[in-house]
């Protein structure tokens, strides 16, 4: 403790002009708590998604891009200056959490996911004239095996599985006869039993009489990165995917 | 005062007033001191813990199971030769609970998969902390004595790192931090000796200023000091936050130190085809894959290209036209560790780019920058800020030299001790912060602080404290046979004439032979194996589009036949796999019915048009090389290998081991042989 109070009280007289130019720098709204600060000039009616909703990312790490919201009003016009809150499920951190609508009527923050695998949701809120209007997005945090399984599919399976293609990214599933299912295609893949995703991706498609243009991975990919890739389909399935559970016999 | 001496008096006579009473009195005091330690455990917080876990797995279907793996008591993991004392499981008891994978309340989460078992590694070794410690504050967030707190999850790659120096699949995060490392140039003035005593190396290319006024004006160094991102979004050289006259002291020692070349201030005699060809600029820029490394705003303001070279947005701001000239014609003359390949470009070439290079200007960059003639003292300033500022630690300067240990060494800075940091004020005191603070905004620390200031994202940020968290004393000081080792770039130099053309062309900068190169294009170490003689030739004179997916190709340089012919005999000759055998290699021509079986497998067994294509017309793969004429350019040898395991000749490609028989492998072989292509010769239309 001695040492502590020592060194803190010696900095402070030198490190006080330091200090204040790198708030001014990061910006206020960083350090100081956003609601004493922040004053709402505007209000609108409708908030939509413009971007960064619906990311993956690791568990305790900040998402790739930004949330962004923007708010609009009744004819669907932007609203700048009103104030937009961001809630989130247990852990979920944001910087800022009280944002207020730039001249484009958009509110961004920077999200950070929880500690504990699975979907964040995400409510943007902001006060209407008729009452507070509020947005739902989700976020979903990978744990580590998951995010193996992320980084295998990237290099493996998503030239075809992805239905996105864009120059940086060629995927050729536009191309492909019989279109693969993506990975978020929960509807689908949810009812496939883990077993049976497994014999796939080992054996390819003709294991389940599916296509051969899905081919073996089995003498290409370890055990543990197969368990890998499933882990990351069921943790990105949309509609969710829900284990059936451990069964235990009566006595 | 008498009252309460009676009082007294008549207490103790009442309680050890005779032998009896007094045997009996203290017997209850010796029972009480007795059970003072069962009752501090008793309430303890472990046990606290422990109580309540039993009482979340009472409500649950499996209780009966996880009550009987329940066992009372502090636990401990105990690893003497990793100095492992864990008890963080007498708390944390739900770890290895597979049914518990719903929790989400802590201590009771069930840990998430991991390729390391609690048992064998405990887990301070990973998460920090003090494993001994029985509460939660001394566990998690002590600092006493040298003592860190736990890492947070979003720094979690740094455990792995303290004993994993390669790149693992697994941490990204951890493998862009290091890669930043090198690629910022943070190791030029920062030492950092890996726990093996390797060095990492920097693997940027700080450009030589030994001449640089013949490249630039003493304008444009001017405003590229005081804000390079504002040339180019992409610079990887920071921010010194130079005043004005800082500024132009050091642009005007630069000039005056620079050694003028003659070669760089010849005026090109040739005219550019541009006169008469409008587009023959962006089309050589384009032919010659300049994007491949250097990139360029576009007309949305996206920066489309590679990032080997700079950014050439603003080159005409930048660079001399005659210079850019002698640099195009021989780059390595200039600077002789460029990546840069020497293209063996045509005066009418190096004038058509020249002039296309020229109109990449930015009128607004550096207009409003008058330099006057500067003094012999501002020159003699500019040298001091130079050596003060470590300029020469990255760039090499005549007249001053390269400066050793300019910054503190970072080898063991994920166990600096929180009592050495000097905090500011409102900041969390934790190692974390303060390495994200200081890479942030470097000069918030106070005035006299010389690291200047970068250009980072914040997931930029978080990967460099990543890779600085890894760096610690235990990853030191951990058995050698734990410790998984960097694989470093090897030191392999081809020799003689063709090695000389392989360095010429910078051919290591995109491929990689024998355990050396750069990772853009495929490691050639077997080259010689794959390929036949007339497809090399043909390829070298004119490379053609092998992966139509793929934005980054290889350049087209003219090379004299005789160069080409010393090139393709060394890469066929010495660029030999030893697994494939020439003469047990199936026939390169084979009977119909062979080649038919062959067809049959690839479109129907085997689907191999999913991302290959043979015939124009039908086939839509675009993810694997097109194999139209694969027949001209492949061996039969390395065909048949190849099917039979492609990871046995190329680790990372991606195409799948299909575990062929050897009747499938030969049918195969058979068929891609028999594709010769329109004119049978292959490659070159």
């Amino acid at each position: 403790m001695m040492t502590r109070s020592f060194t803190s009280t010696t900095l402070r007289a030198f490190a006080a002009p330091a200090a204040l130019s790198l708030l001014a720098l990061a910006g206020c709204k960083h350090a100081a708590p956003a609601n004493s600060v922040l004053k709402a000039t505007a209000q609108g009616s409708a908030l939509v998604e413009s971007s960064g909703g619906h990311q993956v990312g690791a568990t305790g790490t900040a998402l790739k891009d930004p949330l962004v919201v923007q708010v609009n009003d009744d004819q669907g016009n932007a609203v700048s200056g009103a104030m937009v809150e961001f809630h989130g499920s247990a852990e979920a951190g944001f910087d800022p959490a009280t944002v207020l609508t730039d001249s484009s009527g958009q509110a961004t923050t920077l999200v950070t996911l929880g500690t504990i695998s699975g979907r964040y949701r995400i409510n943007a809120v902001t006060g209407g004239k008729t009452g507070p209007v509020s947005l739902e997005t989700v976020e979903t945090a990978l744990d580590y095996q998951q995010r193996v399984g992320a980084i295998l599919v990237d290099k493996y399976c998503s030239r075809c599985h992805d239905p996105e293609s864009s120059p940086a990214r060629v995927s050729n599933y536009d191309n492909l006869e019989v279109k693969p299912h993506p990975f978020t295609d929960g509807a689908t893949l949810n009812k496939i039993s883990d077993a049976d995703l497994i014999s796939l991706v080992l054996h390819g498609g003709p294991a389940l009489n599916r296509s051969a243009l899905m081919p073996p991975y089995g003498n290409t990919l370890s055990a543990a990165d197969v368990k890998a890739l499933i882990a990351y389909m069921r943790a990105v399935a949309d509609p969710p995917y829900e284990p059936a559970g451990t069964v235990y016999a009566i006595k | 005062m008498q009252p309460i001496k009676k009082r007294l008096s008549s207490a103790w006579q009442a309680l050890f007033g005779d032998p009896v009473r007094a045997f009996g009195v203290v017997s209850v005091i010796l029972l009480l001191a007795l059970a003072i330690a069962p009752a501090k455990e008793q309430f303890s917080q472990w046990h606290g813990y422990q109580r309540s876990y039993l009482a979340l797995i009472g409500d649950r279907g499996d209780a009966v199971s996880l009550r009987r793996r329940f066992e009372p008591g502090i636990h401990q993991i105990w690893l003497p030769e990793l100095a492992v004392v864990d008890r963080c499981t007498t708390c944390h008891l739900g770890l290895t609970e597979a049914s518990l994978a719903d929790v989400a309340q802590q201590p009771f989460r069930k840990h998430p998969v991991v390729p390391h078992s609690l048992d064998a590694f405990g887990c301070v070794i990973c998460h920090g902390g003090q494993g001994q410690a029985t509460t939660v504050v001394e566990a998690h967030w002590s600092e006493r004595a040298g003592e860190q707190p736990i890492l947070p999850t979003r720094y979690i790659e740094a455990g792995c790192g303290q004993c994993h120096q390669n790149a693992l699949a697994g941490t990204p995060q951890l493998n862009l931090g290091r890669a930043m490392l090198a690629r910022y140039g943070c190791v030029h003035c920062h030492a950092i000796t890996r726990p093996d005593g390797s060095k990492l190396e920097a693997t940027d290319y700080p450009p030589s200023l030994a001449h640089i006024a013949d490249k630039t004006t003493r304008e444009w160094i001017f405003s590229w000091l005081k804000d390079p991102p504002a040339y180019a979004a992409s610079a990887t050289m920071p921010n010194y936050k130079l005043s004005d006259a800082d500024a132009s002291d050091i642009s005007a020692y630069l000039v005056s130190s620079s050694i003028p070349q003659a070669r760089d201030t010849v005026a090109l005699g040739v005219r550019p085809a541009a006169a008469t060809d409008a587009v023959a600029g962006p089309t050589l820029y384009g032919e010659s894959f300049c994007a491949s490394c250097h990139a360029l705003q576009n007309a949305a303001g996206n920066v489309v290209g590679g990032d080997l070279g700079p950014e050439l947005t603003r080159i005409g701001n930048k660079a001399k036209p005659e210079w850019l000239a002698a640099w195009l014609e021989n780059p390595r003359i200039y600077d002789g560790t460029t990546p840069m390949p020497h293209y063996r470009f045509t005066p009418q070439q190096i004038a058509t780019l020249v002039e296309f290079l020229q109109t990449k200007t930015d009128s607004d960059y550096g207009s409003g920058v008058h330099l006057d003639e500067a003094s012999p003292q501002q020159v003699a300033h500019g040298r001091k800020l130079i050596v003060e500022l470590g300029c020469a630690a990255c760039h090499e300067i005549n007249g001053v030299q390269k400066p050793e240990n300019f910054a503190p060494e970072l080898s063991t800075i994920g166990s600096k001790p929180l009592a050495q940091i000097i905090f500011l004020p409102g900041m969390e005191h934790s190692l974390p912060s303060y390495i994200a603070a200081k890479i942030r905004q470097p000069r918030a620390f106070g005035t006299s602080v010389k690291m200047p200031q970068f250009t980072l994202t914040a997931p930029q940020i978080d990967a460099l404290t990543t890779a600085l968290l890894a760096l610690t004393a235990r990853g030191r000081s951990m058995p050698d046979n734990l410790r998984v080792a960097a694989v470093p770039d090897t030191n392999y130099q081809p020799a003689g004439h063709a090695g000389k053309l392989i360095a010429e062309l910078a051919c290591f900068s995109c491929h990689r032979f024998n355990g050396r190169g750069g990772d853009m294009a495929p490691d050639l170490s077997w080259e010689g194996s794959s390929v036949q003689r007339q497809w090399l030739t043909d390829f070298l004179h004119n490379p053609n589009t092998l992966r139509p997916s793929l934005i980054r190709r290889m350049p087209r340089f003219n090379l004299s036949e005789s160069d080409n012919k010393e090139l393709t005999e060394y890469i066929l000759s010495v660029y030999q796999s030893p697994a494939i055998d020439a003469d047990l290699a199936p026939a390169a021509t084979n009977p119909s019915e062979t080649v038919e079986h062959g067809r049959q497998l690839f479109y129907s067994k085997y689907a191999c048009q999913a991302c290959h294509i043979v015939d124009t017309k039908t086939d839509k793969g675009y993810i694997g090389p097109t194999l139209t004429q694969v027949g001209s350019r492949l061996t039969p040898g390395w065909v048949y290998a190849w099917l039979k395991n492609p990871q046995a000749l190329r680790p990372e490609t991606t195409e799948p081991n299909q575990n062929l028989s050897d009747d499938d492998a030969r049918a195969l072989t058979a068929f891609l042989m028999s594709l010769k292509g329109p004119g049978g010769r292959g490659a070159k239309q």
